[in-house]
């Protein structure tokens, strides 16, 4: 099932646990170790982002540990751009008119 | 001239703020921003063009206007005014509608706040801009890439490169 990336870091607990295996790659153990939710409620958060593809699994012996995928966080970060340069251009737009308005007075 | 722009996401709070320097006195930068005529000439993304229907700046009022893509399609917006504090501030909700300013409830609506601030020569403008989710804003995103704007974005940065 795939979901839409943008709800999955819409949850703080999930954007935490984002935030937490950024550094490096951790048991499913080790990340509920940092919070107060139960260890189910953690595999689930854990659930959604590995199907938004945002973590990723990676098997060591018998552990698993999460890992973030960075190319699908830089995926945000593009579209955050996109919407940034939409205001710059506007912006730039407003000062030519801005410079006619000052040399009409 | 380049200005400096500080574009801030808070995905958290699911706001965006925007600050920029405009070399314009208060007054102008003002004026610029409330009046349909001036909004006309540069609120539209290029190659889009901004044309007012109705008018008027006042709370409890409305902008009601259409960016015309250039084979001549019409998106209608609205601003509903709730806040003025003339010369300081101002703020509003913005929303998709139909040309009879009939709201469309299928599209984020977001709310705005503009402060502007005299600067020595120069006005700055802060611009806070809240939805309601994360998911709210890919769509006004989605939008934005669904009618072109990246192409002709890219098309305006040579243009102004040039100009100035």
């Amino acid at each position: 099932m795939r979901r839409d990336i943008y709800q999955a870091i819409a949850d703080p607990t999930r954007r935490a646990i984002i935030t937490l295996i950024a550094i490096h790659a951790m048991t499913p153990n080790a990340i509920a170790a940092h919070f107060d939710t139960s260890r189910q409620a953690v595999s689930k958060h854990l659930k959604v982002l590995t199907e938004c593809e945002l973590v990723s699994q990676k098997f060591e012996g018998r552990e698993i540990y999460y890992q973030l995928e960075i190319k699908k966080m830089k995926e945000i970060d593009k579209w955050l751009a996109q919407f940034r340069k939409i205001w710059e251009s506007r912006f730039n737009e407003l000062d030519l008119v801005l410079n006619k308005l000052k040399s009409k007075k | 001239m380049k200005h400096n722009f500080d574009f801030i996401v808070d995905k958290e709070n699911n706001t965006i703020n925007a600050k920029r320097a405009f070399a314009a006195d208060i007054n102008i930068v003002w004026q610029a921003w409330t009046d349909a005529a001036i909004l006309d000439q540069w609120w539209a993304p290029k190659p889009y063009v901004t044309k007012t229907k109705f008018m008027e700046f006042k709370v409890g009022s409305y902008w009601l206007y259409a960016m015309i893509s250039p084979e001549g399609e019409k998106h209608w917006c609205r601003a509903d005014y709730q806040q003025i504090d003339i010369l300081k501030s101002f703020s509003g909700l913005d929303a998709f509608c139909d040309e009879n300013g009939k709201v469309t409830d299928s599209f984020p609506r977001s709310l705005w706040h503009n402060e502007f601030k005299k600067d020595g020569e120069n006005t700055i403008v802060n611009i806070t801009i809240k939805y309601n989710s994360l998911n709210d804003l890919e769509k006004i995103i989605e939008l934005g890439f669904k009618e072109g704007f990246t192409m002709a974005l890219g098309n305006l940065d040579q243009f102004l490169e040039a100009h100035l």
